[in-house]
């Protein structure tokens, strides 16, 4: 049995948040569950994955986040609970559909999971997704620990119900990725057949229906705020002349930096978790009662904004702080030291110095930069184009993946990337706005999420592009989530469909499709170079499993290889293809027969053929 | 009870996140507060996976520059630079088996003297407790048990709230059955190559 479905009412168990979001979801009868993969909410999908091949709960993995809020959508307009889970940018491609069901509510409930990501630890970038509330005018709920996304979870599912509108429940990457015992309450049998009861207008948003849901809206909104002046999730705790006023994982540190400083008597803190609407009457009763308020929040400065305009409204002169050079940045993530110094730098106090150890004699130390793994087969795919396009000046436009990674030297293959299914749309433009043969590259799981309608643009306005699809059979860079391409079969998971990237591109009538084994070098080549010299939108798919997934697969990998003593020490292998396999002996190169899977990539561009099998025995 | 903080930094693939779920574990078995967050950017590229657990009553789960009361550290390299979590009463344990990056592999910058690496760290900090864990964890059974080594040397120092006993039950409950006996040779390997500070 799953161990999020123990049925220990009251116990504690060890949880990362994401799992407590879990935990949480099922909690409050969750029915329904979509999401598409994205750091760092990917293991809330992956634990409701493995529980809905359990229970009865339903999971997809949606082409893109528009469709799982689609879906989800639904799900609760047929009057059950659906969860729909993404990162914090997912919820950029998700928006047309967020924007409208906001108008439209729900009859059941739905709660969105926004993971965002201060810090970028895995991002491209670090907007702050409260604002998402405030545009779309949803409710928003944010837990300050892993301990309380569990119960907030509940409470999120409860609210959407009594509101009829979705609800925004937004963590940050230190709440997802962190640990902690969390208590386990009980769990309810869910309803999973629903029924959606038709009334064209009020569910078809045409603008004559539109304009009176834009009232409702405006009317849940008066509701929700009600809702969030009263509600625990935004509490006062301590007392003093002194105010912070804080949100998420920054609680954490401010009541870590009132106990170090030993402020419990001078400070009060107003901690806000029901963050849209905010609590305007119990923020200008907080304000009233402060000499001054410090306002302690990660990203942008929603709170301290709100806070001075509820203020201002109420007449108060408090001043109110909290971006700003000498206080605290929009930039990455806070930690409790650096929350210590700027609250204590605020209320007058000294700080202790910092007793972090003087490290500027230490030598320069080697980076550890991740790399594409020994036997990628997008090493091999950005080899093969690199020398297919010698010669010609080029562009390479590039997508989110694992082959990100390719702009890396020693390959140095990605120029320019934005978002995902950016490659495509980027790659017509640069062959509109320039003279340089323009190479696009994109994953699978990329280009079913949002490449296909790039490529169809391609084909209408007839730009003169090549795209190579790196198709490695997963959504590798999350941790090999499938995707609509993936052969569920392998994975011994009935009832799935299939659906091929040769016979969309083919649909799509592109003149020139070439399916190529990366790992046969020559050919690959020359497949490209075809490729590339076609006037006109041409596709590669360049097809091998990728090596982790292969692994974990348990398919038979192939026999490792050596450098024997024909080698004369071109190290074309290592300046090349830069596989991490490899390894200097002194001055000889060596292969570990450990990393290595046998791809013969680099024996085949070898000059001295020297690089051979290891024998058996 | 007064907080201690530990950090743990490895090589993606050490087990570094292992070790920190049996300590989680244990101290939740032990009634300790715990909260432990990771970070784990591309760790099976390569990359480094850095843990912070925090026992006792603070309510932050990462920690500051200067703030760890020990570190741990699965690759001396990577000990080295986790320095800045160090301050001069820190005790830092280290492996001293290399795995060299991949950048230093193919000869495009140099790995530092593991001698010039302990002198560095011993000069700065409260204590250091160097050794061979993976000799160690290969003489326990299984190379792959280096995090259980290095969890024995640190909890002989007796800087966390945790006692031997209590780590001996978690890794026979929570741990792969098959690696149990392993781990737990490995564990009393650390354990005996540590002192108690």
């Amino acid at each position: 049995m799953h161990r999020l479905l123990t049925d220990m009412p009251g116990s504690q168990m060890l949880m990362l948040g994401n799992e407590a979001i879990v935990r949480g979801a099922l909690e409050a009868g969750v029915a329904v569950a979509t999401t598409y993969p994205g750091t760092p909410s990917s293991e809330i999908s992956l634990n409701c994955f493995q529980i809905s091949r359990e229970t009865d709960l339903y999971f997809q993995y949606s082409t893109n986040e528009k469709v799982a809020m689609e879906v989800a959508a639904a799900a609760a307009n047929a009057g059950l609970r659906s969860l729909c889970v993404m990162k914090h940018v997912g919820l950029n491609v998700a928006a047309d559909a967020l924007m409208t069901l906001a108008y439209v509510g729900v009859t059941g409930a739905m709660v969105i999971v926004t993971a965002d990501d201060p810090a970028m630890f895995s991002s491209q970038n670090e907007q702050d997704n409260r604002y998402y509330a405030k545009l779309s005018g949803l409710p928003m709920l944010e837990p300050g620990s892993v301990a309380e996304a569990l119960p907030m979870m509940v409470e999120a599912f409860a609210l959407s119900e009594r509101l009829g509108e979705p609800v925004l429940f937004r963590t940050t990457t230190r709440i997802n990725h962190s640990t902690a015992p969390v208590t386990l309450g009980t769990l309810p049998e869910r309803r999973t057949r629903g029924d959606f009861h038709k009334d064209p207008f009020r569910y078809v948003t045409v603008p004559a229906v539109s304009r009176r849901l834009h009232v409702r809206l405006l009317e849940n909104i008066a509701r929700a705020a009600e809702i969030s002046d009263a509600s625990p999730l935004n509490a006062v705790t301590g007392s003093g002349p002194w105010g912070v006023i804080c949100n998420g994982v920054s609680f954490g540190y401010v009541q870590d930096a009132v106990a170090d400083l030993g402020l419990a008597e001078r400070v009060r803190i107003l901690r806000v978790g029901f963050s849209h609407p905010l609590p305007e009457r119990r923020i200008i009763d907080f304000v009233a009662a402060c000499e001054k308020v410090l306002v302690v929040e990660e990203g942008e400065p929603y709170l301290e904004e709100g806070a001075r305009a509820a203020a201002q409204a109420a007449g108060l002169t408090v001043p109110i702080q909290g971006k700003g050079p000498a206080l605290f940045s929009r930039l990455y993530e806070f930690d409790p030291a650096l929350v210590r110094r700027r609250l204590a730098a605020y209320f007058g106090l000294t700080a202790p110095a910092s007793a972090a150890v003087d490290i500027s004699d230490l030598p320069e130390l080697p980076q550890r930069p991740p790399n594409l793994c020994a036997g990628c087969s997008h090493r091999a795919t950005f080899y093969a184009v690199k020398k297919a396009v010698e010669g010609l000046e080029t562009i390479f436009p590039t997508d989110i993946g694992c082959y990100t990674l390719g702009f890396l030297p020693p390959l140095s293959m990605g120029d320019f990337l934005i978002c995902m299914g950016s490659s495509i749309g980027t790659a017509c433009g640069f062959a509109q706005s320039t003279d340089k043969k323009v190479v696009a590259f994109i994953g699978d799981s990329t280009f079913f999420h949002s490449g296909i309608a790039g490529l169809v643009n391609a084909m209408f306005n007839n730009h003169d592009i090549t795209v190579v699809i790196l198709d490695n059979g997963t959504t590798a860079m999350t941790g090999h989530q499938p995707h609509p391409g993936v052969d569920m079969k392998a994975l011994n998971l009935e009832g799935y469909g299939r659906v091929s990237i040769e016979a969309v591109v083919r649909a799509l009538g592109v003149g020139h499709v070439s399916v190529i084994r990366p790992f046969k070098v020559q050919k690959s080549i020359e497949a490209i170079r075809e490729a590339v010299a076609y006037k006109g939108v041409s596709v590669v798919i360049s097809q091998e499993l990728c090596a982790l997934y292969a692994k974990s697969l348990k398919r038979k990998r192939g026999k490792p290889f050596q450098v024997s003593d024909r080698c004369r020490n071109h190290r074309d292998c290592i300046n090349q293809l830069g596989c991490p396999a490899f390894f200097l002996d002194g001055e000889r190169v060596r292969i570990d027969a450990d990393l290595c899977v046998g791809c013969a990539v680099c024996a085949q561009i070898c000059p001295e053929h020297a690089i051979v099998p290891v024998r058996e025995g | 009870m007064e907080t201690k903080r530990l950090i743990i930094v490895a090589v993606g693939g050490q087990g570094n996140l292992l070790a920190s779920k049996v300590l989680g574990e244990a101290a939740l078995a032990a009634g300790i507060p715990v909260r432990m967050s990771e970070i784990h950017g591309m760790a099976q590229r390569g990359g480094v996976v850095e843990s912070a657990l925090v026992f006792g009553e603070a309510q932050s789960t990462i920690i500051s520059d200067g703030e760890a009361d020990v570190v741990v550290g699965f690759e001396p390299l990577e000990t080295l630079r986790a320095l800045n979590k160090c301050n001069r009463h820190t005790t830092v344990i280290t492996n001293l088996a290399p795995l060299p990056p991949f950048t230093v592999a193919i000869g495009r910058g140099t790995y530092p003297d593991i001698g010039l690496i302990q002198e560095k760290i011993r000069s700065k900090v409260g204590r250091l407790v160097a050794l061979d864990a993976v000799a160690l964890a290969r003489s326990a059974g299984s190379v792959l048990a280096v995090n259980i080594v290095l969890l024995g040397a640190l909890i002989r120092t007796g800087i966390l709230p945790l006692d031997a006993d209590t780590i001996r039950d978690t890794i026979r409950h929570r741990t792969k059955a098959a690696f149990v006996e392993t781990n737990l040779k490995a564990f009393e390997l650390g354990f005996n190559h540590s002192q108690p500070v």
